[in-house]
Order: C-alpha cells, then structure tokens, then sequence
C-alpha cells in the first residue's frame, strides 16, 4: 500500500493527488505504508449474500482508508489491525500478538 | 435589505403517480397562492433535481423567464443554501421574487437506489468504491457506531429517535406515518439490519413530496396576507465526498455551519424555540443537535427542545432531499400554524440541511417579525 509523503510539512496522504492537502506543497515522495493502523469505526453490510464489514482504518501514519475487515468476526473500534491483501485490494486483519 | 419568506407550501406527498414537473408546478403555485402572489410575479427561481438545466426546465414549464436563478447541487442541504443566495439576489436587486422549490417522485418511480452513485473518475469511485459500501448509508453507520462506541450507547438508545419521530408525526396528518400508532423500540431493533449498526427503521423513509418557498424583501412581504418570516441568518459549510477524509466522524460541518448561521443571526442556540434538522438516518439527529449547540457531545438524545415537529425524514416524508420541507415546517411554525403540534408562541426557527455523506451542511435561522 503505497502513501504519498510530503517532504516540506512531513505528513502522509492517501489517495495520491499532485499536491500536499496539509501544505499546498508538491514535494510528494511515494512510501510504502507501515500497514498497521487501528479501526476508527466499521459496518456490516447485510445487504449482500454474505455480509461484509467495511471500515474506515487509521493508519499509523495518519491518513485513514476506507478498507474491508476480514477475520475480524466481532470488531470493535479502535481495535488495531494490520495489512493484507485481498482480490488485488488492500484489506485489513487483526494485528498479531506482541 | 431584510429579506423573509412570504409563501411556503407542500406539493402532494407520499406516492403521488405524478410526474416531478406535476409536483414541482403545486408546490410552486400553492406557495404563490399561500404568499397571495402569482407566477407573474416570479423573477427568481432555485430548484434542482429535474433535469441538467433543472432551474431553466422549470421555469420553461411554467412559462417564466426569470432574472435569477440557481441549480445548485449539494444535496439535501441545498435548499438552506438558497434561502442565502436569494437573500443575497433579492438584497442586491438583481431580483424581487424568489421561489425555491423541489420535488420528487420517487416513491411512484422507484428510481430510488441503495448503492448510489459513484461517479467514473472520482476518487471515491477508485478507493472506496471497490469495497461496495452502501452510499450513503455505510459511512452513516460507520458515524453511529463510533458515537454508540465513543459515549457507551447502544442500539436501542438510538432507535429512539425513530420511536420520538412516529409519535410526532401522529400530530401531523400530512404525515406517511399519520395514524399508524406507535412504533416500539423493539420493532426498529427487529426490523431488517441493512448496515450495521443501522437497520430498516433506522432510516428516513422513501417517499413522492416536495414543496416550495418564496422570498421577497421585508417591506414588500409586509402588504402580502400571511405574517412575514424574516430571515435572520445562514450559514454553510463543505466537508468532504470521500467516507475516509473525515478526521473525526463525530465532528460534522453542522458545527461550522451552526456557528456561521448564528454570528449572521446575532443570536445564540438559547434563542431557538424549535429546530427542523435533516433526520436521514437516527444517528443525525443527536450528532445535528450537538453540533448546532442544543447539546454536550453524547448528550444529543436527551434534548428537550422541540424539533422535527413534524416528523420528519424518519416518519414525515422523504422525497429524496429533505431540505425544502424543513423551511416549510419551519415558517408554519413560526406563524402558529401547525395545530395539534404547534411549538407554543414560537418566534426563532432553525433549519439545518445536510447532504451527501454528511458532505454538506447548511443553517438557516428564521425568526417572526418583530
Ligand atoms: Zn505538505
């Protein structure tokens, strides 16, 4: 999952855009994001043969994504998760014990 | 120049079998009639959701060749927007008759979809739209279950914003949900989960309607039959279109929108005798009064001041945008219309539109004239 970093204000965006949303900077500089972060908060969807729980996920970074959880049966927000892919797509799955 | 609304008025609601150019036609001439004016007397129009050129198409179906107009498009929000550019056109004399109108029938249509709209070459439609959030409903859910989370509330706290809109809509024959009683917690906790935490009675209800206002300077409202409603402030506010910009989900545009609204008004969330606020989904309704200063944060549901008199999106009547509806409420109540659900002695009304994915917010502050 690749995140823009802004060299001149130091913050990280998704999606990728020409400029800096924080500074109007275009110092832009693509990184490859940690892939952790925490559940800001999720939904089922039922409206489909079998649910599925979009979500929005803080990155650590900052920027937060609009994802899927999987494996995560019960989320709660503010759980931490950690990166994965699926169907080409970047999904997130609960973070390993320490 | 003071500006205030003359005229206000439904189109017929519910499912209608009319067309929107049927509907869109009674709400603007029973607004007219209501303001004891007529179509000649129309140099403004502002209306959306016909077509492209929705402002241009309605004034060539009803044979008016306005000097202002605007289409606009924000949402259900848009409507509260109006009501600031008319006051600004009318203030300036670019205008002297403004009606702002919409309509839909998309009950009699059942044009309504669930998935919504994802345009080709946004970027929502490349990130978020893989994931098949329901649009808009998801991120509603996703608002409501970090404010359930974040204040320690839970589901059947929320559903009884639903129960409260039923009851009220029992006060207003208008209402699609007039004379169907009571409605239970427990019913909307049963009733079908579409996207979780909210359900099927968690939802504002899809029904045909629409309505219209209209807007002169004050002087000239002044000689027309009905009290005059002044407009005393607005304000607005643009936050995002993507489900993932939001910083916090519990941090509306309202806020910036509310405040806005009133430093124009000179007034403050005390002065406020009643409050229609776009009720899409349960959750705006406590997330709204906070935001525009009814509330502490987490204490939305325990307001006491009267809003949504009439229902509202939850059990009123939901054409699609609420927004136009709201002002209508707003000014029947302020001119002691409204009945077996009239806010005794009434004289500042708040009405706060929001659109999209809580995208778009915009206040209006009307008052009686003094
Ligand atoms: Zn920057």
């Amino acid at each position: 999952m690749i995140l823009q970093f802004c060299r001149s204000c130091q913050k990280y965006q998704y999606y990728p855009r020409p400029i800096c949303v924080a500074c109007g900077g275009d110092d832009l500089w693509p990184v490859e994001a940690a892939g952790t972060g925490v559940v800001d908060s999720f939904t089922v969807v039922h409206r489909a043969e079998t649910p599925y729980t979009v979500a929005r996920v803080s990155l650590t970074e900052g920027p937060i994504v609009l994802t899927h959880l999987v494996d995560i049966p019960d989320p709660v927000c503010d759980q931490p998760v950690r990166l994965d892919w699926r169907d080409g797509l970047p999904v997130f799955r609960p973070s390993l014990p320490e | 120049m003071s500006v205030a609304i003359a005229g206000a008025a439904e189109c017929d609601l519910g499912k209608t079998g009319k067309s929107i150019l049927e509907l869109q036609t009674q709400a603007v001439t029973r607004a007219l009639a209501d303001a004891g004016l007529t179509l000649a007397d129309v140099d403004g129009i502002a209306t959306n959701g016909i077509s492209r050129f929705s402002a241009t198409q309605l004034a060539d179906y009803l044979g008016l060749q306005p000097s202002w107009s605007d289409s606009s498009f924000a949402g259900g929000a848009v409507f509260e927007m109006y009501v600031a550019r008319a006051a600004q056109a009318i203030s300036s004399g670019q205008c002297s008759t403004v009606v702002i109108s919409y309509a839909s029938n998309q009950r009699s249509a059942r044009s309504r979809k669930l998935t919504g709209v994802y345009e080709e070459g946004t970027p929502e439609a490349a990130f978020e739209e893989p994931y098949r959030p329901l649009y808009p409903i998801s991120y509603y859910a996703m608002v409501a279950q970090r404010y359930l989370h974040t204040y320690g509330l839970s589901r059947a706290d929320l559903a009884g914003v639903a129960v409260a809109a039923r009851d009220r809509a029992q006060l207003n024959p208008a209402a699609w949900t007039y004379g169907k009683g009571p409605l239970t917690v427990d019913e909307v906790l049963a009733a079908p989960m579409i996207s979780s935490p909210l359900g099927a009675l968690d939802c504002c209800l899809v029904t045909d309607g629409g309505g219209a206002v209209v807007l002169t300077s004050l002087s000239r409202a002044r000689d027309l039959p009905k009290p005059p409603v002044t407009v005393m402030g607005y304000g607005e506010a643009l936050t995002h279109t993507g489900m993932a910009t939001a910083p916090d989900l519990l941090r509306t545009g309202a806020i910036e929108s509310g405040q806005r609204a009133f430093a124009r008004a000179g007034l403050a969330p005390a002065d406020v005798d009643v409050v229609q606020l776009y009720d899409s989904f349960t959750i705006s309704v406590p997330l709204g009064l906070e935001a525009l200063g009814f509330a502490a944060p987490g204490e939305g549901l325990s307001v006491t001041l009267p809003h949504n008199t009439g229902g509202g999106g939850l059990a009123y009547c939901h054409p699609g945008q609420l927004g136009v509806l709201l002002l209508v409420e707003a000014v029947r109540q302020l001119r002691g219309e409204c009945g077996a659900r009239q806010v005794p002695d009434a004289s500042v009304a708040l009405a706060h539109g929001t659109g999209g994915i809580f995208s778009s917010h915009a206040t209006v502050i009307l008052g009686v004239d003094r």
